[in-house]
């Protein structure tokens, strides 16, 4: 084990966090410090810089106001691009998932750049509102399956260079191809809130593993499986 | 005294005599079969066992006399009070100071639509009425109960599956407030002092505001809104906090020239912020400060909030907390008073029907830090979210069951809190209320 603490950046929790995203943080430190793992969090409030030296980014979700004024900060936190570029894992939920994309589309509806770091475009659904139970199979990693809840207006249309982070078995996701989330470089995005990480400890664990690059003892936790449990039968009930 | 004319006619001495009682009114026929068809439906609903009638009766009135909250509440002295989290337990205190001067109605049941107010006000004769309004609902009570104040608490995030941002709720205030002659209003909540600077006149009360995370940017222009103790300020518009008017010295209320001792029976700092607004609104009404104080110290309830209860050994107290903000105050209540005792146990019941949201994904947004060190017992249809939500964040020894019964025959006899949310909270009434 290594004996460096291992550093989770959370992005701007105050603009990018209104579903519930930090505990994906919490799901994180909880996982890792099962396994001996020592955590070190740094909170990024919005107008400090965001750190290099992290080990892993988290990016929530936000509502229309607060990810135009975030995505108005990172623009000019170059920083964080290289990171991600250089292969950082990194975790983005809903808004943070626009952000590092080619395009996403403003509440005004108008077209605005992303970070780019992700080969996907963003923009509005066509149809309502997507709110509900998730349920996707992985394909992007092998996580098997996946639950979560979407409240999103926006859509995701994924290039040549980005793959699906699962497949759609019930709810929206991205409104393509079946289609949840993306996956590229150490970039994981989704639509899904929960948090994701709390419902999906293999996604956590996944994360967690590669940061550090090593294989992480398997962790049984009870209530997160009783949780699953009851989700998947809930988005089967609903849809 | 600004704002002469209208609102001098509902100051203080001169009130009394200004105030009409419903029987001195004109209504029309229509009106007066209206609400006659509507109370038989509400006893109907009453007797057959399917809730306190208001809304039922309310949604026969409003379709046999679309108007009849307007003519209902012409000629009286009507105060809403509205905001995220505090609104009945606020309404039940300004009823209570407001009734120092003389008789008053309310929608105590809690039903703060369009129908549960219109059955308030065709339910009563009282020259006064305090109606709690929900805040989505504000803009339509505003428009056809012309009230004389609007007490403004609090806005903050609540059900976001279905309701729409905080930025928008406070934006559509603005708009409604602009025809009323005086705001009550919560000085340190920057979504409730732009609309409440809309009114004509305002009372400013520090009430405090421990949830930030729904005030990062600024209701008026989007920009950031930076925080310095408890002051607050615009970095792009400059809308500041105001200077209160009143404002919370421990337990005493304290204004420029004034100061009044409150002792209320109900727990917490929120409730003390809660008479902090009731009695500054009385107090600009007429009442007398001490008699108001006197009279709100006396609430030992609100609808089976607060309420202690017997249950097979146990004394149950029953806390109400429906959203973020609202469980960091619920959480930090419950071990605040009566003395911190890490040894009471805690029950936390948690579902998700349409009245609580469906998605609890929230629950990671609040710190459930005050209950550390406590026992945790958990209950309800979504009692899982809860227990995950605390074990990873560390809590060991969460226990779990499906209902509220379960979970009491797991604590042994003694005091315990429960604290659950809307529908859990109500299922624990009635299964409480069942001959017990």
């Amino acid at each position: 084990m290594a004996a460096d603490a291992l550093t989770i950046a959370l992005v701007y929790p105050e603009l990018l966090g209104t579903y519930g995203d930090r505990g994906n943080l919490l799901a994180l430190v909880h996982r890792g410090r099962a396994r001996d793992l020592p955590v070190r969090v740094l909170e990024v409030a919005p107008g400090d810089p965001v750190p290099g030296e992290a080990d892993l980014y988290l990016l929530g979700g936000g509502e229309d106001s607060s990810l135009l004024l975030a995505w108005e900060l990172l623009r000019e936190q170059p920083v964080l691009t290289s990171a991600l570029e250089n292969g950082t894992p990194c975790l983005a939920v809903c808004a943070g998932f626009q952000l590092l994309s080619e395009q996403f589309a403003g509440p005004d509806g108008s077209v605005r750049a992303g970070m780019g770091l992700l080969d996907v475009r963003c923009g509005r659904l066509a149809g309502e509102r997507a709110v509900g139970e998730v349920v996707a199979d992985a394909v992007g990693l092998p996580i098997g399956r996946l639950s979560g809840y979407e409240n999103h207006q926006g859509d995701a249309a994924l290039g040549a260079d980005a793959t699906p982070l699962g497949r759609v078995t019930a709810g929206t996701g991205n409104g393509h191809d079946s289609h949840e989330g993306a996956v590229q470089h150490g970039v994981v995005a989704t639509y899904l809130h929960g948090p994701v990480l709390a419902r999906n400890p293999a996604l956590a664990d996944h994360l967690l593993s590669a940061t550090t690059g090593a294989t992480l003892e398997p962790l049984e936790h009870a209530a997160v499986e009783r949780l699953r449990h009851e989700r998947f039968a809930a988005a089967t009930a609903a849809r | 005294m600004s704002g002469a004319g209208r609102l001098g006619l509902w100051g203080g001495a001169r009130f009394t005599s200004a105030v009409q009682t419903s029987s001195d009114r004109p209504r029309s026929a229509r009106l007066n079969a209206a609400t006659y068809a509507a109370r038989a439906v509400s006893a109907l609903s009453r007797a057959t066992g399917r809730g306190g009638g208001g809304v039922i009766g309310g949604r026969v009135l409003l379709a046999l006399a679309p108007d009849a909250a307007r003519t209902l509440a012409a000629g009286r002295y009507v105060a809403l009070v509205s905001g995220t989290n505090g609104k009945s337990t606020t309404t039940a205190m300004l009823t209570a100071a407001l009734r120092t001067l003389g008789p008053a109605d309310t929608n105590a049941d809690g039903a703060n639509t369009p129908p549960g107010i219109t059955t308030a006000l065709a339910h009563g004769d009282a020259g006064r009425v305090v109606l709690e309004t929900d805040e989505g609902w504000l803009p339509w009570v505003v428009e056809r109960t012309r009230p004389q104040a609007a007490l403004l608490l609090n806005l903050t995030r609540d059900q976001l599956t279905r309701n729409p941002e905080v930025a928008s709720v406070s934006n559509k205030w603005r708009a409604a407030l602009d025809d009323v002659p005086l705001a009550v209003a919560n000085c340190d909540d920057p979504d409730v002092v732009w609309p409440a600077m809309a009114a004509a006149r305002q009372v400013w009360v520090a009430m405090g505001q421990r949830w930030t995370a729904d005030s990062v940017l600024c209701p008026r222009c989007g920009g950031r809104c930076d925080r310095d103790g408890v002051r607050w300020s615009c970095a792009a518009c400059g809308l500041t906090r105001p200077d209160p008017d009143w404002w919370l010295d421990g337990e005493e209320l304290v204004a420029p020239d004034h100061r009044v001792k409150l002792s209320l029976t109900l727990p917490g700092e929120a409730n003390l912020a809660n008479a902090a607004l009731a009695i500054a609104a009385a107090s600009d009404a007429g009442a007398d400060t001490a008699e108001a104080a006197r009279a709100i110290g006396e609430i030992r309830q609100v609808a089976g909030r607060y309420a202690s209860y017997d249950v097979d050994g146990k004394r149950v107290r029953l806390l109400l907390a429906k959203n973020p903000a609202g469980w960091l105050e619920a959480t930090r209540m419950v071990s605040e008073t009566p003395s911190p005792i890490v040894h009471r146990p805690i029950i936390l019941g948690f579902n998700s029907e349409g009245v609580d949201g469906r998605d609890p994904s929230w629950l990671y947004d609040v710190t459930f830090d005050a209950l550390r060190g406590r026992d945790i017992v958990v209950y309800g249809k979504r009692g899982t979210d809860m227990t995950v939500r605390l074990e990873i964040d560390g809590f060991t020894g969460v226990e779990q069951f499906p209902s509220l019964e379960g979970a009491l025959r797991a604590l042994p006899d003694g005091p315990v809190d429960v604290v659950a949310n809307y529908s859990a909270f109500q299922d624990a009434r009635r299964w409480i209320g069942r001959g017990r």
